[in-house]
């Protein structure tokens, strides 16, 4: 049997485990991280990149608290990561818009900030303009948008040297990623847990922290973990590279920092498949035209799909395993948003310090 | 519009030859391809040109009956169509005119043929720079011969488009050429079975001889390519037998022989295999053409290099086994009815196995100085890959998203084999288990706009 | 500079020709010839230069696998010139680093 010498495991190396991985290691802990197969279905590969408040928690006060939370950090964590590792991240909060078409959703969603704005107090701005005053501020914008929201606390970041630069900084700091360990099972052990791979000889460790997105589906019941985890498709295209900026950024069209326009937004419960289909390319592009009409002459050289990781309530869970408080789970769809936080306020909570948040509204007992 | 049996996506020797099979048995087929007239880049524009350009060989002329079988009552050739997608069902989507459409067969036939195999080396983009196959392309599509050219690489395609050049009274400057004396020596064992098509070995040895008789300067066992810009001219720069020659030209025209085209075939899910003679991957197929996924078929080129006379027998081939597919027929059937067809394959692949080693990739160029740009569109060089692969990637999709290669317009057609050698030489691994990275929908640019017009939707 | 062709174009027969604007010469091409072959003919200069190092760039792969002879055609960007078929009175012109979001439009 491989013998662990790290403190901690994290099982999952995506945005979530390695932002877990980052705080553990700042604060002195020593660290591994088994990564999966290629072949695995990986949110953080395929996510839109924003750093977003808008609507977050609107209906549970926690979450919409946590979010700001970690809005709040991102500013010093992307200058952290940036320094450390030499990597721009492309952070910018820009501010950020929700379109619609359709006035119905929009009064709803409407409402749904008014209650956010109760929650938060002074802390959060919004405003909601009506089509008329969208196209006299940003005079692209189509006319079949019926009205917009905008929160200045948004922003966007580009999501794939997030995942790099972490990468790197985790294995800076002295942390160990290892790639292909995918987690077959877990088992208690006298001094730990026994962390098995289809193959290779199971690893020990006294620590195990589950970021294993999807893959925690299967392997959280076997802590006890009640959480039922479903993954939700997410389809995105990605345009040519323009060389002219977009005024805006919204959280289903934006600009990525290299150029290319992203579009994005759709959600599915179809089971484990992220392949792209046309009926949502299409949807997406009509989206994209309705919104900033110049864009139908605009090229996609791609589209994906990606899975987002869900819990029942949508809202993430943080949790000790029951009888087994040196395993903990830690799953959320906004791995990005949530990334600042989950590297510093969070490993307070993991290490069970004087500091440590308040986080028993997100815990697996609530299912 | 009537639902086709057969959807075949290329026409060149391979959808060509399959397209007549297949209306000829009775089948209503429908034949995508990109190019305005039939004929593939093997017989590129031979509808038109005919027997005009006689400097290209009779070779080229034998793409004339193929492309006249097409006028058949059953056969639809749709021109200039860019196939972006093939699902499942299978349903094809091809962008025609700045329109896309949807069509679906119970069988569609893969024959995308080949590209270049992307040569990566200090100057490959500059202006002047080209694979040797798009020059050969220009002679046939528009009678345009390249000027002070150094042929410089190596393969049978280099020596045939010398010849070429010589017979239409623009010779070469010199041919540079890779292939060493071991490579030969291990090409050897290969010979008897080579000799099956003696045709061929005396073409290629008629070729050495109108190249010698020329007077065209020959480098071989040449490496270390480098291409600068010198007053106007190309400053070509090389290696052969210890000694460093730069030549001054206005075009290099490079070449390491040819690959399969992937894209359509990856993004439709079909598995593939690494080829260790041929450098690449092949989509896994049977011998009829049939792939894992129902429905699907490969032939020709995009199947695994086997060359033109091969593609046309394979399109055969595969053309009879999918009528009998279409009609309920016993496969066996079609074993015996392509007899002749399989002949012909099996002749034409005699000398694949000897020219694939004769002509061998040299290792140098899957391993570029850091200096050399792999990817055309992002601009990364293998400086970034090796200080990714430093950093700790170690996947494929690890250097994607840490460097964007690969994420550019051409989706990774100019660097996607150069990159996956790369990993494999840096981390000690068998390039099989690198993979591949994934291809996915549109495989050619679409605008918003046609994608937004659709009529159909999956 | 130089400024002849790197091809010589082999005249063989007759064939039909169209008139066509590159950067602003008149200029004519075969008909049969797609955008990239006319430019290649036309002259040396880059066609393109790259959005990221600002290089020079013309035609490579004249099969549509590379995107390296992008050009703006009748004040369309980014037009893959060696997929399209020249057509009389085309307006070429070189492109500049990527493309802009809205097409010039003349009318």
């Amino acid at each position: 049997m491989e013998q662990g010498n790290t403190d901690t495991t994290i099982i999952g190396g995506g945005v979530v485990g390695l932002s877990v991985a980052f705080g553990l290691l700042k604060a002195g802990q020593s660290v591994t991280v088994l990564d999966g197969e290629n072949a695995d279905l990986r949110a953080s590969q395929g996510n839109f990149g924003l750093t977003w408040l808008q609507g977050k928690g609107a209906h549970f006060a926690p979450y919409a608290r946590w979010t700001k939370h970690a809005i709040n950090l991102w500013p010093a964590f992307a200058q952290e990561l940036q320094d450390m590792t030499g990597i721009d991240l492309a952070f910018q909060a820009t501010g950020g818009y929700e379109f619609f078409t359709d006035n119905a959703e929009f009064d709803a969603f409407t409402a749904d900030l008014a209650a956010q704005a109760k929650t938060l107090g002074d802390d959060f701005r919004y405003q909601t303009l009506t089509g008329d005053a969208l196209r006299a501020a940003l005079p692209g914008i189509g006319e079949q948008i019926v009205g917009a929201t905008f929160c200045p606390h948004d922003g966007h970041v580009n999501p794939l040297r997030v995942l790099q630069a972490l990468r790197v900084a985790v294995q800076r700091l002295g942390g160990v990623i290892i790639p292909n360990w995918k987690v077959h099972s877990i088992s208690p052990h006298a001094s730990g847990f026994k962390v098995h791979h289809a193959t290779h000889a199971p690893r020990l460790t006294p620590h195990l922290i589950l970021c294993a997105g999807l893959g925690s589906a299967d392997l959280a019941p076997m802590l006890g973990f009640r959480t039922a985890i479903r993954p939700q498709k997410g389809e995105l295209m990605i345009t040519e590279r323009i060389q002219d900026r977009l005024p805006f950024v919204s959280s289903t069209v934006r600009q990525v920092d290299e150029g290319g326009i992203q579009i994005g937004g759709t959600k599915a419960d179809v089971g484990p498949d992220d392949r792209e289909t046309t009926s949502k390319m299409k949807s997406l592009a009509q989206h994209a035209i309705a919104v900033w009409p110049t864009l139908k002459d605009v090229n996609v050289v791609r589209s994906w799909g990606a899975l987002r990781v869900m819990t029942p309530d949508g809202y993430p869970v943080y949790a000790r395993a029951p009888e087994m408080p040196a395993a903990q789970m830690i799953t959320c769809h906004s791995g990005i948003t949530l990334a600042p936080a989950h590297a510093s306020t969070l490993v307070d909570w993991i290490l069970n310090t004087q500091n440590a948040p308040d986080l028993k509204a997100f815990d697996d007992d609530r299912f | 519009m009537a639902k086709p049996d057969l959807i075949i996506i290329g026409a060149g020797p391979a959808g060509m030859a399959a397209a007549a099979t297949a209306a000829n048995g009775g089948l209503k087929v429908h034949l995508l391809d990109d190019q305005p007239a039939a004929g593939g880049q093997v017989y590129r524009n031979i509808t038109r040109n005919q027997d005009r350009l006689t400097h290209l060989g009779p070779e080229y002329t034998k793409g004339i009956p193929l492309a006249d079988a097409l006028d058949h009552p059953n056969i639809t050739h749709v021109a200039g169509a860019a196939v972006w997608r093939i699902d499942d069902t299978p349903t094809v989507w091809y962008s025609l005119h700045g329109k896309s459409h949807a069509i679906h067969a119970d069988h569609v036939l893969i024959a995308t043929g080949a590209q270049e195999r992307p040569v990566p080396f200090a100057g490959w983009t500059l202006p002047g720079v080209m694979p040797a196959g798009a020059a050969q392309i220009l002679m046939k599509s528009s009678d345009l011969l390249p000027k002070d050219a150094v042929l410089a690489g190596s393969g049978p395609l280099l020596y045939l488009i010398a010849v070429q050049m010589i017979e239409a009274g623009q010779p070469p400057v010199a041919m540079v050429e890779t292939q060493t004396p071991q490579m030969m020596m291990r090409a050897v064992r290969h010979l008897p079975r080579a000799l099956l098509d003696r045709q061929q070995i005396f073409k290629g040895l008629a070729m050495l001889r109108k190249i010698r008789a020329a007077r065209i300067p020959r480098y071989t066992a040449a490496h270390s390519f480098k291409a600068q810009i010198q007053d106007d001219l190309l400053d070509f720069e090389f290696t052969s037998k210890g000694e460093t020659h730069h030549l001054k030209c206005a075009l290099v025209l490079s070449h390491q022989g040819i690959i399969p085209a992937t894209h359509l075939t990856r993004s439709a899910g079909i598995p593939h295999k690494w080829h260790k003679a041929q450098q690449c991957w092949h989509p896994d197929h049977d011998t009829e053409g049939r792939t894992a996924r129902p429905g699907l078929w490969v032939a020709g080129d995009s199947a695994g290099i086997l060359g033109a006379d091969a593609a046309r027998a394979q399109g055969v081939i595969t053309a009879n086994a999918i009528i009998c597919a279409v009609r309920g027929l016993r496969p066996s059937i079609a074993s015996h009815v392509n007899a002749h067809a399989i002949n012909h394959r099996n002749r034409a692949q005699a000398i694949r196995a000897f020219l694939d080693a004769a002509y061998a990739v040299p290792p140098e160029i899957n391993t570029p100085p850091d200096d050399t740009i792999l990817c055309r569109c992002e601009e990364i060089t293998a400086g970034t890959i090796r200080q990714a692969i430093h950093d700790g990637a170690t996947e494929l999709r690890h250097l994607k998203t840490a460097t964007r290669i690969g994420m550019g317009p051409c989706q990774g057609r100019q660097c996607d084999l150069s990159l996956t050698h790369m990993l494999a030489a840096q981390t000690q691994r068998p390039i099989a288990t690198v993979g591949m990275p994934r291809a996915r929908s549109p495989v050619r640019p679409v605008s918003l706009g046609e994608i937004a017009a659709l009529e159909q939707t999956d | 500079m130089m400024t002849d062709s790197r091809f010589f174009r082999r005249e063989n027969g007759t064939y039909d020709t169209v008139c066509l604007q590159i950067d602003g010469v008149q200029t004519h091409a075969r008909a049969t010839d797609t955008v990239a072959a006319a430019l290649l003919a036309f002259g040396p200069a880059p066609t393109r230069t790259t959005g990221i190092s600002q290089s020079p760039r013309t035609p490579f792969c004249m099969m549509g696998a590379c995107f390296d002879c992008l050009v703006t055609i009748d004040g369309r960007p980014n037009q893959q010139a060696c997929m399209i078929t020249v057509q009389d009175g085309m307006c070429i012109t070189h492109q500049a680093g990527f493309r802009p979001l809205e097409e010039p439009h003349d009318g």
